[in-house]
């Protein structure tokens, strides 16, 4: 009896211990081009010295979801581990020719838009395995886009915690009001990935965020 | 109600036509069935709007349906979608949850959903007040 008791003590404890120790899956959504790859760099580089992918200024560069596996973020001596998930950017069109632009040869630019139209179906697949979302939108684009109500749509159906990031604060353009207008009911942080800022704020809303898992 | 057809072009727009549809068009269908609807009328060159809204869920498939048919249908790049909800001064996300909301109630008749075919409409413009549709030439 006593045996028994003295078990179930340390199956509870160690149970709560790898409970707080569990990796918190942490996605990045948005459309492409909106530095979502940028910011995962900037955590993964910031807490682990690596990066998670490529960045380029020619549209869906990231075309395969990436991860990066028990990245530990600290934050006013606060630790949590997550495994952050980077996923291709949602869109409802791709045409090769946006991407001949950038004097891409034409071989190629059909290759990047059938492994783009790929990249969006596997980030619509894995909406259903994330904990937390970051939304991560331009700043300087029209947040009244489709795509992104549809993404934050189907994040709430599904009862998944969202942040959204309002990137390239750093740009004249950036709006970041307009944002806030267009998702009253959400916590809006602007940070430019580039430049590192207002990250401070973007960890304390993470953190906030996570306890809702 | 068709705007333009054939071979004969408005300006240098292609022909196209404009498809009104009445929610009772799409009450009956299941997901799939609504889906498939939309993208049939998407590529014979149609703008397509539709009384009422698509759930979130049913969006995000018509969007991966869309993308795992480029390259399979000649020209087709996508499309352009936009919805917008009446309701006065309601957020977007408390109309969307409305939206829901009605949706499975039996349609949210408030909300107009403009589709069309990318090779079409080049952008829509969207504003909680407007669309604007803007046609490639």
């Amino acid at each position: 009896m006593a045996i028994k008791i003295f078990k179930n003590f340390f199956k509870r404890i160690l149970g709560n211990l790898f409970k707080n120790k569990k990796e918190i899956k942490l996605g990045f959504y948005g459309p492409p081009n909106a530095g979502k790859t940028s910011l995962a760099n900037r955590i993964c580089k910031d807490f682990t010295g690596e990066e998670i992918g490529t960045i380029s200024k020619v549209p869906h560069e990231t075309r395969k979801v990436q991860f990066k596996e028990k990245v530990e973020i600290s934050y006013k001596g606060k630790k949590m581990t997550f495994k952050m998930i980077d996923t291709p950017g949602i869109a409802t069109k791709i045409d090769y020719e946006d991407f001949l632009k950038y004097k891409m040869p034409k071989k190629e630019a059909k290759e990047r838009a059938k492994e783009a139209t790929q990249g969006v179906i596997e980030s619509i697949k894995w909406l259903d395995d994330m904990d937390i979302v970051v939304v991560v939108l331009d700043g300087t684009e029209n947040p009244y886009n489709q795509v992104n109500i549809t993404i934050i749509g189907n994040l709430v159906a599904r009862k998944i915690p969202v942040l959204i990031v309002t990137n390239k604060i750093d740009l004249k353009k950036a709006d970041i009001k307009k944002v806030e207008a267009a998702f009253p009911e959400y916590d809006v942080i602007g940070i430019s990935a580039k430049f590192g800022d207002n990250l401070e704020e973007f960890y304390e809303s993470i953190f906030k965020l996570s306890k809702k898992v | 109600m068709s705007h333009k057809r054939g071979g004969k072009s408005l300006g240098q727009i292609k022909g196209f036509s404009i498809q009104f549809f009445p929610y009772s068009e799409m009450k009956g269908l299941d997901s799939d069935g609504r889906i498939r609807k939309i993208l049939n009328i998407v590529f014979g060159n149609n703008i397509l709007i539709l009384q009422g809204r698509l759930s979130s869920n049913e969006e995000a498939r018509l969007i991966g349906d869309t993308m795992a048919m480029i390259g399979h249908v000649k020209g087709f790049k996508g499309i352009e979608l936009a919805v917008i909800s009446g309701g006065g001064s309601d957020s977007l996300l408390g109309k969307m949850a409305k939206g829901v909301a009605n949706v499975l109630a039996g349609g949210d008749f408030s909300a107009i959903t403009i589709i069309g075919p990318a090779s079409i409409v080049k952008e829509m413009k969207r504003n909680p007040k407007k669309i604007e549709l803007l046609l490639n030439r």
